[in-house]
């Protein structure tokens, strides 16, 4: 499945990183401590966090996350919103919570 | 070492939340462009990035300089900071001194010289109250 492929089975929404709708999903992982999910996500993730800085683009980055989803309607700051899109880190929105998130991606996973 | 085929340096910015993570960011990208296997590359990626941030919330940032090889990756972080006053507490999971603003941004876990140590083959500290602290990872490939 790739990202592409998320959006539309949850209905999320792309707020940065165009370039990494094509990355491949393999898995998911939640944490809002950059520091776990650093050690313990693993490549091809789809992160989850409520956290919106421009860090959890770079960590995103560092780990190889096919993607990061938003929760809770929290807003990507907008330095964020550049970086990912200049490292093609695709950055998706949803109203859903992290829990109602995880409840549906072991439905599509 | 003679059989360097590489060196990096990078100056991480004082106080400056928005550029962490620059520096492994692009040590990274080297490494995989020099055809360094995914696992090497997470090492050092999780490894530099924790001291990147360690530099930044507790030092008034420094320098990253990195060394590579084909059989190891040698990284050492030098900063002009408070130093570390209690080494062996500040290597315990879930042990931290981050500030409130640090927190609030997704850090301060407690696991930065723990991730270290975990994720580096060796790990070298060196630190002087007042003075700084210089820390050499190496890992091998």
């Amino acid at each position: 499945m790739t990202v592409s492929d998320l959006i539309n089975k949850l209905d999320l929404k792309l707020v940065a990183g165009a370039d990494g709708l094509d990355h491949a999903i393999s898995g998911c992982y939640i944490c809002d401590l950059l520091s776990l999910v650093m050690s313990n996500s693993s490549s091809g993730n789809v992160w989850v966090t409520v956290q919106t800085n421009i860090n959890v683009v770079a960590v995103a980055a560092l780990t190889d996350a096919a993607c990061v989803v938003i929760a809770e309607n929290s807003q990507l700051e907008p330095i964020a919103v550049s970086k990912a899109d200049k490292e093609g880190i695709a950055v998706l929105s949803t109203h859903m919570t992290a829990y109602e998130i995880a409840c549906k991606l072991k439905d599509v996973l | 070492m003679s059989d360097i085929v590489k060196t990096l340096h990078y100056d991480v910015d004082p106080k400056d939340f928005d550029s962490v993570g620059e520096a492994s960011g692009k040590t990274k990208n080297v490494l995989r462009q020099l055809g360094f296997p995914p696992e090497v590359l997470r090492r050092v990626a999780i490894a530099m990035y924790e001291g990147e941030i360690n530099m930044v919330i507790h030092a008034n940032g420094g320098t990253a300089d990195v060394e590579i090889s084909p059989k190891q990756i040698k990284i050492t972080l030098k900063d002009n900071g408070p130093g570390i006053p209690d080494i062996e507490k500040a290597m315990q999971k879930g042990y931290s001194t981050a500030s409130e603003e640090a927190r609030s941004l997704g850090f301060g876990a407690g696991m930065g010289l723990f991730n270290m140590d975990t994720y580096a083959d060796e790990l070298n500290i060196t630190t002087k109250i007042g003075v700084g602290t210089t820390v050499e990872m190496i890992i091998r490939t």
